[in-house]
Protein backbone atom coordinates (compact mmCIF):
# COMPACT_ATOMS: atom_id res chain seq x y z
CA UNK A 1 0.00 0.00 0.00
CA UNK A 2 1.47 3.42 -0.74
CA UNK A 3 1.17 5.82 2.37
CA UNK A 4 0.75 9.13 2.00
CA UNK A 5 -1.10 11.58 3.40
CA UNK A 6 -4.46 12.96 1.70
CA UNK A 7 -3.02 16.34 2.05
CA UNK A 8 0.76 17.46 2.24
CA UNK A 9 1.03 19.47 5.37
CA UNK A 10 4.32 20.58 6.23
CA UNK A 11 5.28 18.86 9.45
CA UNK A 12 5.70 20.98 12.40
CA UNK A 13 6.00 21.72 16.04
CA UNK A 14 5.56 25.02 16.46
CA UNK A 15 2.38 25.55 17.97
CA UNK A 16 2.47 22.33 20.52
CA UNK A 17 3.12 18.54 21.04
CA UNK A 18 -0.42 18.09 20.47
CA UNK A 19 -0.92 19.80 17.20
CA UNK A 20 -2.35 18.02 14.12
CA UNK A 21 -3.04 19.22 10.85
CA UNK A 22 -6.45 20.51 9.74
CA UNK A 23 -7.00 17.18 8.00
CA UNK A 24 -5.40 14.52 10.27
CA UNK A 25 -9.03 13.08 11.08
CA UNK A 26 -9.29 12.99 7.25
CA UNK A 27 -6.03 11.13 7.00
CA UNK A 28 -7.49 8.66 9.61
CA UNK A 29 -10.60 8.25 7.71
CA UNK A 30 -8.72 7.72 4.76
CA UNK A 31 -6.46 4.82 6.52
CA UNK A 32 -9.94 2.88 7.46
CA UNK A 33 -11.22 3.35 3.99
CA UNK A 34 -7.91 1.46 2.46
CA UNK A 35 -8.35 -1.08 5.11
CA UNK A 36 -11.63 -1.45 4.11
CA UNK A 37 -10.70 -1.80 0.26
CA UNK A 38 -7.90 -4.63 1.18
CA UNK A 39 -10.32 -6.23 2.95
CA UNK A 40 -12.38 -6.47 -0.10
CA UNK A 41 -9.73 -7.40 -2.47
CA UNK A 42 -8.96 -10.00 -0.18
CA UNK A 43 -5.41 -8.99 0.74
CA UNK A 44 -6.27 -9.12 4.33
CA UNK A 45 -8.51 -11.88 5.36
CA UNK A 46 -12.25 -10.81 6.73
CA UNK A 47 -12.48 -14.14 9.82
CA UNK A 48 -8.56 -13.19 10.01
CA UNK A 49 -8.37 -10.12 11.56
CA UNK A 50 -11.22 -10.58 14.25
CA UNK A 51 -10.17 -14.65 15.16
CA UNK A 52 -10.07 -13.65 18.73
CA UNK A 53 -7.51 -15.60 19.38
CA UNK A 54 -3.93 -14.86 20.88
CA UNK A 55 -2.03 -14.49 18.99
CA UNK A 56 -1.86 -12.94 16.47
CA UNK A 57 -0.48 -15.21 13.03
CA UNK A 58 0.49 -14.53 9.91
CA UNK A 59 0.71 -17.33 7.10
CA UNK A 60 2.49 -17.34 3.62
CA UNK A 61 3.39 -19.51 1.21
CA UNK A 62 5.98 -20.23 -0.99
CA UNK A 63 6.59 -23.79 -3.18
CA UNK A 64 8.18 -25.78 -0.55
CA UNK A 65 6.79 -24.31 2.75
CA UNK A 66 4.30 -23.08 4.61
CA UNK A 67 4.81 -20.30 7.35
CA UNK A 68 3.23 -19.79 10.10
CA UNK A 69 4.53 -16.36 12.04
CA UNK A 70 3.54 -14.83 15.31
CA UNK A 71 4.75 -11.93 17.81
CA UNK A 72 5.63 -13.47 21.22
CA UNK A 73 7.70 -10.81 22.67
CA UNK A 74 9.15 -11.72 25.86
CA UNK A 75 8.20 -15.68 25.00
CA UNK A 76 11.11 -18.33 25.78
CA UNK A 77 11.72 -21.15 23.48
CA UNK A 78 11.24 -23.76 25.62
CA UNK A 79 7.80 -22.42 26.96
CA UNK A 80 6.61 -22.78 23.54
CA UNK A 81 4.84 -25.89 23.05
CA UNK A 82 3.60 -26.58 19.15
CA UNK A 83 1.89 -29.39 18.09
CA UNK A 84 1.18 -31.00 14.91
CA UNK A 85 -2.26 -33.25 14.64
CA UNK A 86 -2.97 -33.80 10.99
CA UNK A 87 -3.39 -30.74 9.58
CA UNK A 88 -3.83 -28.90 12.92
CA UNK A 89 -1.15 -26.58 13.93
CA UNK A 90 -1.52 -25.85 17.69
CA UNK A 91 0.66 -22.99 19.19
CA UNK A 92 0.27 -22.73 23.22
CA UNK A 93 2.12 -21.00 25.96
CA UNK A 94 2.17 -19.02 28.96
CA UNK A 95 3.65 -15.40 28.70
CA UNK A 96 4.88 -14.61 32.56
CA UNK A 97 6.12 -11.15 33.85
CA UNK A 98 9.69 -11.73 35.18
CA UNK A 99 8.75 -9.26 38.35
CA UNK A 100 7.58 -10.75 41.60
CA UNK A 101 9.61 -8.04 43.24
CA UNK A 102 6.73 -6.16 45.42
CA UNK A 103 8.86 -3.11 46.48
CA UNK A 104 7.96 -1.72 43.36
CA UNK A 105 5.37 0.51 41.90
CA UNK A 106 3.96 0.77 38.62
CA UNK A 107 3.73 3.46 36.23
CA UNK A 108 2.75 1.87 33.18
CA UNK A 109 1.38 -1.76 32.57
CA UNK A 110 0.47 -2.70 28.95
CA UNK A 111 2.37 -5.87 28.10
CA UNK A 112 0.17 -8.79 28.82
CA UNK A 113 0.83 -12.02 30.56
CA UNK A 114 -1.53 -15.13 30.42
CA UNK A 115 -1.74 -18.09 28.72
CA UNK A 116 -2.62 -18.90 24.86
CA UNK A 117 -3.27 -21.62 23.01
CA UNK A 118 -4.28 -21.30 19.10
CA UNK A 119 -5.20 -24.07 16.05
CA UNK A 120 -4.99 -23.04 12.93
CA UNK A 121 -5.82 -25.66 9.81
CA UNK A 122 -4.19 -25.56 6.71
CA UNK A 123 -4.93 -26.62 3.65
CA UNK A 124 -3.45 -28.67 0.87
CA UNK A 125 -1.47 -31.77 2.22
CA UNK A 126 1.36 -31.37 4.59
CA UNK A 127 4.69 -33.30 5.31
CA UNK A 128 4.41 -33.94 8.65
CA UNK A 129 8.35 -35.10 8.67
CA UNK A 130 9.20 -31.52 8.00
CA UNK A 131 8.30 -29.16 10.55
CA UNK A 132 10.84 -26.97 11.55
CA UNK A 133 10.32 -24.03 14.12
CA UNK A 134 12.14 -21.09 15.27
CA UNK A 135 12.18 -17.80 17.13
CA UNK A 136 14.18 -15.12 16.35
CA UNK A 137 13.85 -11.73 17.97
CA UNK A 138 10.57 -12.42 19.53
CA UNK A 139 9.06 -13.67 16.29
CA UNK A 140 8.12 -17.12 15.91
CA UNK A 141 8.47 -19.16 12.42
CA UNK A 142 6.92 -22.77 12.05
CA UNK A 143 7.34 -23.70 8.61
CA UNK A 144 5.67 -26.90 7.78
CA UNK A 145 6.59 -28.71 4.12
CA UNK A 146 4.49 -29.18 1.91
CA UNK A 147 3.82 -32.85 0.19
CA UNK A 148 4.93 -33.76 -2.59
CA UNK A 149 1.75 -33.78 -4.20
CA UNK A 150 0.81 -30.79 -3.10
CA UNK A 151 3.82 -29.14 -4.66
CA UNK A 152 3.30 -27.24 -7.83
CA UNK A 153 5.45 -28.20 -10.60
CA UNK A 154 6.07 -26.52 -14.07
CA UNK A 155 5.07 -28.45 -16.79
CA UNK A 156 6.68 -28.46 -19.86
CA UNK A 157 5.10 -28.14 -23.79
CA UNK A 158 6.55 -30.96 -25.82
CA UNK B 1 -1.91 -19.34 44.13
CA UNK B 2 -2.23 -16.76 41.33
CA UNK B 3 -4.86 -16.75 38.71
CA UNK B 4 -3.43 -16.97 34.95
CA UNK B 5 -5.85 -15.05 32.70
CA UNK B 6 -6.09 -16.09 29.27
CA UNK B 7 -4.60 -13.53 26.70
CA UNK B 8 -6.22 -11.43 24.61
CA UNK B 9 -5.72 -10.73 20.59
CA UNK B 10 -4.68 -6.54 20.43
CA UNK B 11 -4.42 -5.14 17.82
CA UNK B 12 -1.09 -2.68 17.06
CA UNK B 13 -1.38 0.72 17.88
CA UNK B 14 -0.57 2.80 15.07
CA UNK B 15 1.66 6.25 16.03
CA UNK B 16 -0.18 9.35 15.39
CA UNK B 17 2.57 11.54 15.36
CA UNK B 18 2.32 15.10 14.49
CA UNK B 19 5.66 15.24 12.67
CA UNK B 20 5.72 13.63 9.79
CA UNK B 21 8.18 10.59 8.81
CA UNK B 22 10.54 10.88 6.11
CA UNK B 23 10.24 6.76 5.05
CA UNK B 24 7.59 4.94 4.51
CA UNK B 25 5.91 2.35 5.91
CA UNK B 26 3.76 1.61 9.21
CA UNK B 27 5.15 2.69 12.61
CA UNK B 28 4.00 1.03 15.48
CA UNK B 29 3.72 2.26 19.61
CA UNK B 30 5.47 -0.36 21.58
CA UNK B 31 3.70 -1.81 24.15
CA UNK B 32 5.46 -1.23 28.23
CA UNK B 33 5.78 -2.18 30.88
CA UNK B 34 7.18 1.07 33.40
CA UNK B 35 8.24 0.89 37.18
CA UNK B 36 10.25 2.11 39.99
CA UNK B 37 11.83 0.80 42.64
CA UNK B 38 14.09 3.25 45.35
CA UNK B 39 17.08 3.62 42.80
CA UNK B 40 16.09 3.16 39.24
CA UNK B 41 13.05 3.16 36.95
CA UNK B 42 12.71 0.48 34.70
CA UNK B 43 11.12 0.51 31.32
CA UNK B 44 9.96 -2.90 29.33
CA UNK B 45 9.14 -2.44 25.85
CA UNK B 46 7.97 -5.06 23.46
CA UNK B 47 9.38 -4.64 20.01
CA UNK B 48 9.29 -8.10 18.01
CA UNK B 49 10.97 -8.91 15.03
CA UNK B 50 13.92 -6.13 15.79
CA UNK B 51 17.32 -6.55 15.76
CA UNK B 52 19.98 -5.44 18.44
CA UNK B 53 21.94 -3.31 16.00
CA UNK B 54 18.37 -1.55 14.27
CA UNK B 55 17.58 -0.06 18.37
CA UNK B 56 18.32 3.31 18.92
CA UNK B 57 17.73 4.84 22.32
CA UNK B 58 18.41 8.98 22.62
CA UNK B 59 17.31 10.95 25.74
CA UNK B 60 17.15 14.80 25.27
CA UNK B 61 16.01 17.65 27.58
CA UNK B 62 14.28 15.10 29.69
CA UNK B 63 12.22 13.26 26.68
CA UNK B 64 13.58 9.36 26.09
CA UNK B 65 13.06 8.73 22.62
CA UNK B 66 12.82 4.67 21.69
CA UNK B 67 13.20 3.46 17.94
CA UNK B 68 13.35 0.36 16.60
CA UNK B 69 13.79 -0.55 13.05
CA UNK B 70 12.38 -4.07 11.52
CA UNK B 71 13.69 -5.57 8.86
CA UNK B 72 11.28 -7.39 6.64
CA UNK B 73 11.20 -11.18 7.68
CA UNK B 74 9.71 -12.52 5.13
CA UNK B 75 11.22 -13.65 1.64
CA UNK B 76 10.58 -12.50 -1.71
CA UNK B 77 8.85 -15.28 -3.14
CA UNK B 78 6.60 -15.82 -0.40
CA UNK B 79 3.00 -14.95 -0.82
CA UNK B 80 0.17 -14.40 1.69
CA UNK B 81 -2.22 -16.86 3.11
CA UNK B 82 -3.46 -15.01 5.83
CA UNK B 83 -2.43 -11.52 7.22
CA UNK B 84 -3.69 -10.59 10.94
CA UNK B 85 -0.59 -8.40 11.89
CA UNK B 86 0.99 -5.66 10.17
CA UNK B 87 4.83 -5.48 10.25
CA UNK B 88 6.55 -1.71 10.56
CA UNK B 89 9.17 0.62 12.90
CA UNK B 90 8.14 1.22 16.39
CA UNK B 91 8.27 4.53 17.80
CA UNK B 92 7.69 5.47 21.25
CA UNK B 93 8.57 8.67 23.14
CA UNK B 94 8.63 9.67 26.99
CA UNK B 95 8.90 12.54 29.38
CA UNK B 96 11.25 11.60 32.22
CA UNK B 97 10.02 13.46 35.40
CA UNK B 98 12.69 12.66 37.31
CA UNK B 99 16.72 13.22 37.32
CA UNK B 100 18.08 10.22 35.42
CA UNK B 101 21.94 9.16 35.31
CA UNK B 102 22.16 9.53 31.84
CA UNK B 103 25.79 7.75 31.51
CA UNK B 104 24.43 5.03 33.81
CA UNK B 105 21.35 4.10 31.61
CA UNK B 106 21.64 0.46 31.08
CA UNK B 107 19.85 -1.07 27.75
CA UNK B 108 19.58 -5.02 26.90
CA UNK B 109 17.59 -7.01 24.45
CA UNK B 110 16.33 -10.52 25.04
CA UNK B 111 13.78 -12.21 22.82
CA UNK B 112 12.26 -9.04 21.56
CA UNK B 113 12.10 -7.06 24.74
CA UNK B 114 13.96 -4.22 25.77
CA UNK B 115 14.74 -3.56 29.25
CA UNK B 116 16.11 -0.27 29.78
CA UNK B 117 17.18 0.49 33.27
CA UNK B 118 17.27 4.67 34.49
CA UNK B 119 19.05 5.12 37.59
CA UNK B 120 17.88 8.11 39.49
CA UNK B 121 20.23 10.54 40.53
CA UNK B 122 21.22 10.48 44.42
CA UNK B 123 18.41 12.60 46.36
CA UNK B 124 19.58 14.94 48.36
CA UNK B 125 19.82 13.53 52.10
CA UNK B 126 17.14 14.48 54.36
CA UNK B 127 18.46 16.82 56.97
CA UNK B 128 16.90 17.89 60.13
CA UNK B 129 17.04 21.37 60.96
CA UNK B 130 17.19 22.55 64.03
CA UNK B 131 15.74 26.09 65.27
CA UNK B 132 18.45 27.64 67.64
CA UNK B 133 16.86 30.17 70.38
CA UNK B 134 18.35 33.25 69.53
Amino acid sequence: MIGRTMFNFPATRLASANWRHPFYEMDIFKKEMDRWADLMSGRRSFGGRNSGVFPALNITEDKDNYYIRAELPGMKPEDIDIQLNGRTITISGELKTEQNDNNIKYHRKERDTGKFSRGVMLTGDIDGENVNAKMVNGVLTVSVGKSEIAKSRKITIN
Amino acid sequence: MAETKELQVKEKQEVATPAEHTKPGLIFTPAVDIYENDNEIILLADMPGVSTDDITIDLKDGVLTITGDVKPWENEDESDVLVEFDIGKYYRQFNLSEAIHQEKIEAKFTDGVLKLTLPKVAKAVPRKITINNG
